[in-house]
């Protein structure tokens, strides 16, 4: 080896390297889907609602829309018998591709899933009308703050800082909208006063995360306590002796011409909110920052090896503090969905957990912008149908359909999400 | 460019790591800077990358005075480096890796990518590396790897480039290649500072010499010196490079494994039907470069591993399938490859350390209580024993040296009755007397009749020790070579050769 030689060693390709994988059966998708597919064959055929011939009717337009669909009605019985039958030869199916080592297709996924949402409904409304625009609409509405909230999860955890006080960015930015707005009579304001707010909460995570290394867990939970605190003096001591500090306007809906009238997708997504319409924007904002900009790159590289930034000029610190800080912009932006998108006036502890919905909502999304809206979406929808199954009489006992979100959320996190793998360097402070 | 550094003094606390360092480096040549580990030359380039800030003295180039705030500046002044650990995020492409911090965007703040990878085929064309831009780096060899890193530095027009510790992650081959580039880039007007502690690396390709010892520059040598010379000066004192041992006595087959396959948590196969034998008495290396495999396979042996196949024999018992303290308390004594992360608990002191894996009874506890004074004994005739440099037994661990964490750890496992001994990289990181001692009593057990397996990703740890050579490649074995076996075939079957073809292709 004293000697260099261009000998006859065989070049270090580089090609990537193709590692062998081993043949191991993972059951947990048949196992999900058979637990799902005995469930329905309990509940649709076991329990045998419907069997003296009621309708399930889905609604498929509201009444004032221009382009009018039909009323869709099944029979409850044979509908739930059919779909119990599919998803049993579905869970068989899957078994059986995993006993061939063969990838489950994710469509086998979603029909499964489709289908067995589609019995449920219809077991759930034997003999009553069930309104999926309605259901829908306030899907879309309710994920709205899950929304905002993810993506300034995503934000702040890109940059490598775990932010676990999504709770009290949007509880900030409900309370400091609700006053502004009322205070200024201008709800535009109220939006104003809900980013600062979202940023002030976040600027204190990351000052603290990054300036003093505190364990940026603690911090975060320390922060959802604290503004929990705060908005509930102030809104005893403050806002409830004065009421014309806390009734702001709310926003109305927009229709958006042409487009709100598309049967069933129009007033799902263009009969709205402005808060909504700005979401649209918000999702494909942050994703074209996070993956097609010059920022986005480095925000990306400071939360995966800030080493490697730092050696090639980039300040960690500042680039992971402005990411934060726009996270808490956006989340904060959020929690004026809940006093002047909804409900018109700022309550004691009104974003009761969403936040960290909107955290699960991340790690399921696997940190990406999109999949976690959609993550926010799907629990947007378990809430919602919650509420909806309560309002036309479900023969399930309401506090069981409250755990409905949790309860999807976990088999959601656990079920069909893989490994999600974090961004490397998230919730660990740069230290040269 | 001619690089000048000028009484570079550098402190950490009371700890002075460079004092008053002096160095040049001409236009177009490559000079070496030799030292051991902990000798301050990691520190020194930090310095001159403007990540850390010198007390004292100061930077020319080309005769200019230079103020680096950070690494930002010292590149804008044409100062490039390859980190002994590379500098990649490892979920971004190539041409990601290449732009990163030097972005060109387009239209509406667009990151212009194109750009970046026509940039990195032009580099990559001009020294022939052939690289994908738009591959991930986590796909990628390591040696390739380090060609990213070059082509990084060489991106941003670096006229002085760095190279921190680059063979240590790389196949001989792949050490002769980033040689032949090294060289290529020095006649094209590069100049080049070559940081190591293998002296025939610099004997290979150095133009001079310079030796670092405890921070303070100790010597200048030319390439030809000898190698004993070279380590006389790095060390501080003779050193004896060669470790002495006899033929082997072998006593027969003890630890035999067959077909052994170990899956990791990604369901990937890391170790890949490897069988082989040892002999008590005889030491069996397993060599390799990083990550091929001898990690898995070590921790295979001692029950660490979740997903194995295959058998596992000692003395005719098997071994496979059983708990961790099922196989320590069959004799299997174990130096892990990490000694910070699994061989001690740093807050722990020194005493504690030395049981650690004798929790479980007599003599160290008694009914549940520990026996603090015959610990106490222990601990102090163990440090005697194996001259372990500290205050007393109540010394944390975490603030010995290297050197003398290792001899913990070995203390701790020699003392044990074993039938099997696996030393996993027992001498990373440590400075050429610690790794004398180590390999001395490395040859004692052997000679005491305990079989010994030794990993090393070192070559010359490997020759020097083994009496068989086992290699690995991609986690399988392609063949176990006597231990007088050439380096260059050595080098050939862990880039993936089979023993006798790497013999033909000489």
């Amino acid at each position: 080896m004293s000697t260099i030689t261009q000998n006859s060693a065989p070049l270090p390709s580089s090609a990537p390297i193709v590692k062998p994988t081993a043949q191991v059966r993972s059951w947990k998708i048949p196992i999900t889907f058979g637990g799902f597919a005995v469930l329905s064959l309990l509940l649709f055929v076991g329990l045998g609602r419907g069997q003296r011939g009621e309708l399930s009717t889905f609604r498929l337009s509201e009444g004032r829309d221009l382009i009018q669909l039909p009323e869709v009605a099944l029979p409850t019985f044979v509908t739930g018998v059919f779909v119990a039958i599919v998803l049993v030869l579905l869970a068989a199916a899957s078994a059986w591709l995993v006993y061939r080592h063969r990838k489950i297709p994710i469509l086998l996924t979603i029909v499964f899933a489709l289908l067995f949402l589609v019995g449920f409904l219809a077991w759930a409304a034997s003999g009553s009308t069930i309104p999926v625009p309605g259901l829908l609409i306030g899907t879309v509405t309710l994920s709205a703050p899950l929304i905002f909230g993810a993506l300034g999860g995503v934000l702040s955890e890109r940059a490598g800082v775990v932010n676990v006080a999504i709770e009290a960015q949007l509880l900030a930015g409900a309370f400091s909208s609700a006053v502004v707005a009322s205070a200024t009579g201008n709800p535009y304001l109220g939006l104003l006063a809900a980013m600062v707010a979202g940023a002030l909460v976040s600027m204190v995570l990351a000052a603290f995360a990054l300036k003093y290394l505190v364990d940026q867990v603690i911090v975060g939970v320390v922060l959802n306590v604290l503004v929990i605190g705060l908005t509930s003096f102030l809104y005893s001591q403050v806002l409830a002796p004065s009421a014309n500090l806390n009734s702001p306007d709310v926003f109305p809906r927009l229709n958006i011409p042409l487009l709100s009238e598309i049967p069933i997708i129009g007033p799902v997504l263009f009969r709205q909110t402005i808060i909504v319409y700005v979401m649209y924007v918000a999702v494909a904002l942050v994703f074209f920052g996070l993956f097609r900009t010059k920022w986005g790159l480095r925000v990306r590289a400071v939360g995966e090896h800030p080493q490697a930034a730092d050696t090639v000029g980039i300040n960690v610190n500042r680039t992971r503090f402005v990411a934060v800080t726009l996270g808490g912009v956006i989340s904060g932006f959020g929690g004026a969905y809940f006093t002047l998108g909804a409900v018109g006036a700022f309550n004691k502890e009104m974003t009761n957990g969403m936040g960290f919905i909107a955290l699960a909502a991340v790690i399921f999304g696997q940190w990406h912008p999109i999949k976690a809206t959609l993550a926010a979406l799907l629990f947007g929808f378990a809430t919602n149908l919650q509420n909806v199954l309560g309002i036309i009489g479900s023969p399930v006992p309401s506090e069981f359909m409250l755990m409905l979100p949790y309860v999807v959320t976990i088999f959601a996190v656990a079920g069909f999400v893989g490994r999600s793998r974090a961004p490397a360097a998230d919730g660990k402070p740069y230290i040269k | 460019m001619k690089l000048e550094l000028r009484g570079i003094t550098k402190r950490f606390g009371a700890l002075v790591a460079n004092n008053n360092i002096s160095l040049t480096v001409e236009s177009g040549e490559i000079h070496a800077l030799l030292g051991e580990n902990g000798a301050g030359k990691s520190t020194l380039m930090n310095v001159l990358y403007g990540l850390y800030v010198a007390e004292e003295g100061e930077i020319l180039l080309d005769d200019r005075v230079q103020k680096f705030a950070g690494p930002g500046d010292a590149m804008n002044a044409g100062i490039g480096m390859v980190h002994q650990h590379f500098m990649l995020v490892p979920v971004f492409t190539v041409a990601e890796n290449v732009v990163l911090g030097h972005e060109q965007t387009t239209f509406g703040g667009r990151l212009d990518l194109s750009a970046a990878r026509a940039k990195v085929r032009e580099i990559s064309d001009r020294f022939g590396f052939d690289i994908d831009p738009d591959a991930l780096i986590e796909d990628l060899p390591v040696g390739v790897q380090q060609r990213v890193e070059i082509i990084k530095a060489l991106s941003q027009d670096a006229k002085v480039l760095v190279f921190d510790e680059p063979t240590a992650v790389l196949t001989p081959q792949e050490t002769d290649e980033l040689m032949t580039i090294m060289r290529q880039l020095a006649a094209s007007g590069t100049s080049i500072v070559f940081i190591t502690h293998k002296l025939r690396e610099v004997r290979a390709v150095a133009d001079r010499i310079t030796v670092i010892r405890l921070g303070t520059v100790v010597g200048e040598a030319s390439p030809t010196a000898t190698n004993a010379e070279l380590a006389s000066l790095m060390v501080g004192r003779a050193v004896e490079l060669t470790v002495h041992k006899n033929a082997p006595e072998l006593r027969g087959t003890a630890l035999s494994v067959k077909n052994l396959s170990v899956i990791d948590v990604r369901n990937q196969i890391v170790v890949n039907n490897v069988s082989f034998d040892v002999q008590a008495g005889e030491v069996l290396a397993i060599a390799g470069v990083q990550g091929n495999g001898q990690t898995e396979l070590t921790e295979a042996l001692l029950g660490l591993q979740q997903h194995v196949t295959g058998s596992i024999e000692l003395d005719g018992k098997p071994l496979r399938g059983y708990s961790v303290r099922h196989i320590l308390d069959s004799g299997v004594g174990f130096v892990p490859e990490d000694r910070t992360e699994d061989g001690l608990i740093a807050d722990f002191n020194i005493a504690e350390n030395l049981m650690l894996d004798r929790s479980s009874g007599a003599p160290f506890v008694k009914a549940g209580n520990l026996q603090l004074a015959f610990r106490a004994k222990f601990a102090a005739e163990k440090i005697t024993e194996f001259d372990i440099r500290s205050q007393g037994s109540e010394m944390e661990a975490g603030r010995l040296s290297g050197g003398n964490q290792q001899k913990v750890v070995l203390a701790r496992e020699l003392s044990r009755d074993l039938r099997l001994f696996v030393a996993a990289q027992p001498t990373r990181g440590l400075d050429v007397g610690s790794i004398e001692f180590v390999h001395t009593r490395i040859i004692e057990t052997r000679d005491s009749g305990i079989p010994v397996i030794v990993v090393s990703t070192e070559l010359d740890e490997v020759v020097a020790l083994a009496d068989r050579i086992a290699v690995m490649y991609r986690g399988e074995i392609v063949g176990i070579v006597p231990g007088n076996t050439p380096r260059a075939t050595l080098g050939l079957m862990m880039a993936g050769e089979h023993a006798p073809a790497a013999e033909a292709a000489l």
